[in-house]
């Protein structure tokens, strides 16, 4: 990533990678680095690589100019007759925010560290604004409280801005999907008396919990089952139970297994009562879960206001990308007043050396991860497994909606403003299970599968 | 007298001890504490599944938990972590709300149903079917309509304590004997004397008897409510703390969801007993 690319040295390239995402090497090194500087530094960082692209288009006149006088004395010459610092404040100080007091509504799980975080470690302070982030019972109720306003805006689990939109469980209201909070960071998870079942297969017959119909994890866990030959309407029970509720359910045998987030997983592990069967991003490595929703009114009304929130969650999220930060943020998040579970649990779950229930230790850093950008073809994907479990009735299109509900170009424009490098394009293809997924053919996608309801 | 109360104190502790000492021998693990773990693998697991101590804590954990949240009742680390003071209060604060409505309604609409048997008789089937209704029912509907989480939760302790009141007062109301008001109409008494000095002092115990229902009904649905809407509350410390899977905790709210379920039943008692009087 060359989000944090220094203007003044000779290795890094002045504007977008060629790919978007994935960075050279030394790029990414060169970022790593600069992440330890503050804000103060990045700001100023992107203030002057614009200069030095107005004065050299080229970049390798650039590159020869830096190469002629040494960075050094590159910067302190531009310092001369251009006000750095001056522009620097000016860029980091936007448009002032039309309302401060705000309430963000939560689930209490790891999805949404970002927005949990940002309250505690003052992102949201950052960005001049003061959020009350309240901790919600389930997610029909979350929903229930953004609709009415009670909330100005919320963590939703990703599909369901786009459920709200098409009205599907609720009347039709105009809902975004702002930025994804996390990627990956979920588990099946089984009670521990199924330790034999480790073969998809043999799941015919037990109870599932999921967290909610519109859901990610409804979505995985129907395409798992499906993909081994298990109909996940008639071979199996799927009962929506909110994640926080679900390791008692498991303990009291009221279900035999879960697709949730991984600190309800974890939880299950660290309580004896469940085994981690396998993570989600075997399925699918970089799958969105959760995301940070708010009303189209609210940010078509507020448009400042939404800018700085937007900024404050895009920030926490690069910060919470960054494993070094990761122990630190399990801490800030285990109190009673957000996730209220044991640091320990918490710390599997973020820096990814979990014990699996089974007796094993296993280790994998991207277990969670946290990447802001809304892909339409997330979207596109979402609609398609919508449309294939009867979720959507009649015709839908498929890239419109998710034009209108994915805000790929907003979050974009500012992560560009902060000095961070966004993707070149809005939409990407990607594989579930090694079937590749081309969000251009939503409807031969859904057609090609063999179990489906429509 | 004085000496069975004594007696019966005295067997009250004894069950209580007793009690707690079942209590923690069931909770009390087995010496054999199964095969030793991978101390690296035991560090990442919960203290239960070591076998060193039982998932289920035992009175004193209980009895630790609960001087621990009555050290401090009245922190307050923003909206989602609260003493248990605070929590209590804003839950009698709901309930003393939605209750006082339903109070307001409820016996001047009670009364005027019990003076007409033709109303009590026609509106009898609706109150009886809406009576039975569960707060958790009323909940969805409530935040549909109302679109407020705050007041859907007083709407709910309202509806669901309403009924009991209503039906006790139209039928006190409705009972007074025959020779009072007959008493009453040959005096000449005007009908708001009437209502005030002979119906409602005869009919008051059978009110205040429905009113003693109903706030017990309230303090059931407060915690059923909180736990739906989230938010402050016992019922929301409860809901939160199982989801944190703190039995103890748990075990501290039910205790002090106990207790002032009591005390407002007692001073519902007292109420009663002040305006029922000997024929």
């Amino acid at each position: 990533m060359s989000m944090f690319s220094n203007p003044f040295s000779l290795k890094s390239k002045l504007g977008r990678c060629l790919c978007g995402r994935h960075a050279t090497p030394e790029e990414h090194a060169s970022a790593e680095r600069a992440a330890g500087l503050g804000d103060e530094a990045r700001y100023r960082d992107v203030v002057a690589s614009g200069l030095m692209r107005a004065l050299f288009p080229n970049d390798m006149k650039r590159r020869a100019f830096l190469k002629a006088v040494g960075a050094s004395t590159a910067a302190a010459a531009l310092a001369t007759f251009f006000p750095l610092d001056a522009a620097t404040e000016a860029f980091a100080a936007t448009g002032k925010p039309e309302k401060t007091d705000l309430k963000v509504g939560f689930i209490p799980i790891t999805c949404a560290t970002p927005i949990i975080m940002a309250h505690p470690m003052g992102f949201y302070t950052k960005h001049g604004l003061n959020v009350e982030v309240v901790k919600t019972a389930g997610w029909a109720v979350i929903r229930d409280k953004t609709i009415n306003k009670e909330y100005d805006a919320a963590h939703m689990l990703a599909p369901m801005p786009l459920a709200i939109s098409q009205g599907l469980g609720s009347n039709p209201i105009p809902f975004v999907t702002a930025a994804i909070e996390n990627i990956n960071g979920q588990s099946f998870t089984l009670g521990i008396k199924h330790k034999d079942k480790m073969d998809v297969k043999s799941w015919k017959g037990l109870k599932f919990a999921i967290p909610y119909d519109f859901s990610m994890h409804n979505y995985l866990l129907r395409y798992l089952l499906a993909e081994n030959g298990i109909d996940p309407d008639t071979d199996v029970q799927l009962r929506v139970v909110p994640p926080p509720e679900m390791v008692a359910n498991l303990r009291a045998e009221n279900i035999d297994g879960f697709l949730a987030p991984d600190n309800i997983a974890q939880r299950a592990v660290f309580d004896g009562v469940g085994f981690i069967h396998s993570l989600s991003k075997t399925m699918w490595d970089g799958h969105p879960c959760c995301a940070f929703a708010a009303s189209r009114e609210f940010i078509t009304t507020m448009p400042n206001t939404y800018a700085a929130l937007l900024r404050a969650i895009i920030d926490a999220t690069g910060y919470a990308s960054k494993a070094e930060n990761r122990k630190a943020i399990a801490e800030a998040i285990a109190p009673p007043a957000y996730l209220n579970a044991p640091v320990t649990v918490l710390e599997q779950v973020l820096v990814g050396k979990f014990a699996d229930g089974l007796g094993n230790i296993k280790d994998d850093p991207r277990r969670i991860d946290f990447d802001p950008f809304p892909w339409e073809s997330f979207a596109v994907w979402m609609l398609t497994q919508m449309k294939r479990w009867g979720q959507i009735k009649g015709e839908v299109d498929y890239a419109s909606v998710a034009n209108q509900v994915f805000l790929a170009t907003d979050a974009a424009k500012v992560m560009t403003e902060m000095g961070l490098t966004p993707p070149a394009t809005t939409s990407k293809s990607f594989s579930v299970m090694g079937k590749v997924f081309d969000p251009a053919k939503p409807a031969e996608y859904v057609a090609s599968f063999a179990i489906k309801r429509s | 007298m004085k000496s069975l109360g004594v007696r019966a104190g005295l067997l009250s502790v004894l069950l209580f001890v007793a009690f707690c000492a079942l209590w923690q021998i069931a909770v009390t693990p087995s010496a054999s504490t199964g095969p030793a773990l991978d101390p690296e693998y035991a560090k990442l697991m919960g203290i239960s599944t070591v076998g060193a101590k039982s998932a289920m804590p035992g009175p004193l954990d209980v009895a630790a938990k609960l001087w621990d949240n009555l050290k401090r009742p009245f922190y307050d680390n923003g909206p989602n972590d609260k003493g248990l003071g605070l929590q209590l209060l804003y839950s009698i604060g709901r309930v003393f709300i939605g209750y006082g409505l339903a109070v307001l309604v409820a016996v001047p609409v009670g009364f005027l149903i019990g003076m007409s048997p033709l109303a009590y008789r026609a509106l009898d089937p609706f109150i009886q079917v809406l009576k039975p209704i569960s707060p958790l029912a009323w909940m969805p509907l409530a935040l549909y309509t109302i679109k407020d989480s705050a007041l859907s939760a007083i709407f709910v302790i309202f509806i669901c304590s309403v009924w009991p009141m209503l039906l006790n007062t139209a039928f006190g109301v409705g009972a007074v004997r025959k020779e009072w008001l007959n008493v009453a109409r040959t005096l000449e008494v005007g009908p708001w004397r009437r209502a005030f000095t002979v119906i409602l002092p005869a009919a008051a115990p059978t009110i205040l008897t429905g009113m003693r229902i109903s706030i017990g009904i309230a303090w059931l649905v407060i915690v059923a409510a909180e736990m739906l809407v989230g938010g402050t509350g016992i019922g929301y410390f409860v809901w939160n703390e199982w989801n944190n899977l703190s039995i103890a905790n748990v075990i501290v709210g039910i205790l002090l969801i106990g207790v002032v379920g009591m005390v407002l039943d007692l001073i519902l008692a007292r109420l009663q007993k002040r305006v029922t009087f000997p024929e």
